[in-house]
């Protein structure tokens, strides 16, 4: 439905996003990750036709953005990062405009009109000005805008912004039910945001894209082992030794909390069984046995840090843990 | 209703809520207003004059003493009003970040200028009928020739369309619009002043191509009651160049 190949885009000599490459399937929820000023909102304007690439070819839905923009414009609903609310209107005068002017017939305009304003629950405001609305009423405006006539592309771009989290919620679930019949782009820089409402994640840094992937499998391949955090009451004073000598136990990490270790162990074991019958056989009093996984967020942090990307990622381990350890942790 | 229908309304709904349109549209009726009725005052001095002379009652040309006067005066108020007039259009637009949304949507940039010119052009013809008043209370009281005062109504609505003309470009140039407004009073000065330097010049090539530049040397012709074609062209050239460019500006900016 989308497809973006090698796109670059400089402003003169500033680079923005360079051979940035990605597709996007029909009724695919895509989502945008990357630091602020990573090209996230470059590319979506370029997919929106409101700047052109300055090298490589962007396509909606067969439509090339920069020989066919009306075609992608008609195909297409985009909430921009500022809201492009008019102040002085009225919701339903906003709404009748943004209609008109995306060519909606007067019936058709009428049934959108209530289909959004019930969607986003914007019933209750519908006389009331722009300028006189809440933030988070503001934004649904804006999404309200974006789904109004029912194109089956939407680029939102960071549309929980500004949100409670209660309205965060109803905004991801809005988004949730879009998939399968809309294609949905979303750009974050909030990482629960993509794990939430997306099946794919492309992570975006510098203007190039790091990785392309499912959430789960991003963090996945980024885990060189799995990791377990055990708290013990009475340790003995050799225990990290004896930790060690467990079969399948590559690395043992000593934390600074007296009792505390993170055991490193080898891919695709789960060793949480073992080790809770050798600490508990031994009588050392179990207080905490629990998995460490790799969040997004670590991904996020990791392939945003590390210049190379995913390639780089066997180094430091341990990096994002809630386990402090000590500084020479293998001595 | 097309997409150039749901500019124009959007702009004019845009111009009542805000209080330009109030503040803009009393100033411009009340100068109309004070330039009038000086010009019927001193008409009515001069014929008080004549009959102290004549020592009977003067047949007094309210064409030559009362419009031709407030016309003139007129284009002067109208170069420092209409600039306030459309100001806002595009630079607004940018400041709110709309421009994203009229850009992202499937309408042409020639549908939102021509949209946009229009929503302030009707605004300006509104006023100018307003002040038909004058003519038909003097009609009242005393009788003239209409016609010269029709061409001026057409010279003022020609005028009027070129002023702000201007002013959407200039409006399309920058997101401030203290700096939009300022930009088409000077582009209409200085092209009113290459007037009245081409009547310095007299009738050289050079003086005589730049009168016919300026936009007031048309416009006096329409006042004293000529209707020439080739003012008429002057006028429309001067629209759509005018729009043709802001056109080219609102464009070029995806490209920067």
């Amino acid at each position: 439905m989308i497809e973006v190949q090698n796109v670059t885009k400089r402003f003169g000599i500033f680079t923005a996003i360079e051979r940035v490459t990605f597709t996007v399937d029909k009724g695919e929820v895509l989502a945008f990750l990357g630091p602020n000023g990573a090209g996230k909102t470059t590319t979506m304007r370029i997919l929106t036709c409101f700047i052109p690439a300055t090298e490589g070819i962007a396509r909606v839905a067969g439509f090339d953005c920069f020989q066919q923009p009306m075609e992608v414009k008609r195909r297409i609903g985009y909430l921009p990062e500022t809201l492009p609310l008019y102040q002085e209107l009225t919701v339903t005068e906003y709404l009748t405009f943004v209609g008109r002017i995306k060519g909606l017939s007067a019936p058709e305009l009428r049934t959108s009109l209530d289909r959004v304003v019930e969607r986003l629950a914007l019933g209750d405001v519908r006389d009331r000005l722009i300028a006189n609305l809440s933030r988070g009423y503001q934004q649904r405006v804006g999404l309200a805008q974006a789904l109004l006539h029912d194109p089956p592309v939407l680029i939102l771009d960071e549309p929980t912004v500004g949100l409670d989290p209660k309205q965060i919620i109803e905004i991801r679930e809005l988004i949730k039910s879009l998939a399968g019949s809309h294609t949905v782009i979303l750009s974050t820089h909030i990482l629960p945001e993509a794990t939430a409402s997306c099946q794919r994640v492309v992570i975006i840094n510098n203007g190039r894209i790091v990785a392309v992937d499912s959430p789960e499998r991003l963090s996945a391949r980024l885990r060189q082992s799995e990791k377990i955090s055990v708290t013990v009451k009475a340790p003995p004073s050799d225990l990290a030794d004896r930790f060690r000598a467990l079969p399948g136990v590559m690395t043992v990490f000593e934390s600074s909390e007296p009792g505390s270790f993170l055991l490193e162990c080898k891919l695709g074991r789960d060793l949480r069984d073992d080790v809770a019958r050798f600490v508990v056989g031994n009588g050392w009093g179990l207080l905490e046995l629990k998995t460490v996984s790799m969040t997004l967020e670590d991904v996020f942090l990791r392939l945003t840090q590390h210049e190379e990307g995913v390639e780089d990622a066997g180094g430091a381990p341990g990096a994002g843990q809630d386990v402090q350890t000590t500084e020479h942790p293998r001595a | 209703m097309t997409p150039v229908h749901a500019i124009i309304a959007k702009e004019l709904r845009a111009y009542f809520v805000s209080p330009v349109v109030y503040v803009v549209g009393a100033v411009f009726l009340l100068i109309f207003g004070v330039l009038s009725y000086l010009a019927v005052v001193n008409a009515g001095t001069q014929a008080i004059r004549l009959m102290q002379i004549q020592g009977a009652a003067a047949q007094l040309n309210l064409n030559d003493l009362v419009f031709r006067p407030t016309f003139y005066s007129l284009a002067i108020v109208l170069l420092l009003v209409l600039p306030i007039l459309t100001m806002r259009l595009f630079a607004e637009e940018r400041k709110l970040h709309t421009f994203e949304l009229l850009m992202t949507s499937p309408i042409g940039v020639n549908e939102i200028v021509v949209g946009k010119f229009l929503g302030a052009y009707v605004i300006y013809l509104g006023l100018l009928a307003l002040t038909g008043l004058v003519p038909f209370v003097l009609s009242v009281y005393s009788s003239f020739d209409w016609n010269p005062v029709f061409t001026g109504y057409l010279g003022l609505a020609l005028l009027g369309a070129l002023f702000l003309a201007t002013g959407v470009l200039a409006s399309a140039l920058t997101e401030n619009q203290i700096v939009a407004a300022f930009l088409s009073f000077g582009v209409l000065i200085v092209v009113w002043l290459l007037g009245a330097l081409g009547s310095i010049l007299g009738d050289t090539p050079l003086g005589n191509t730049l009168s016919y530049l300026s936009f007031i040397e048309h416009y006096d012709r329409l006042v004293r009651g000529l209707v020439d074609t080739k003012d008429l062209v002057y006028y429309l050239c001067g629209l759509v160049l005018m729009l043709f460019l802001a056109h080219r500006v609102v464009e070029s900016q995806r490209w920067k």
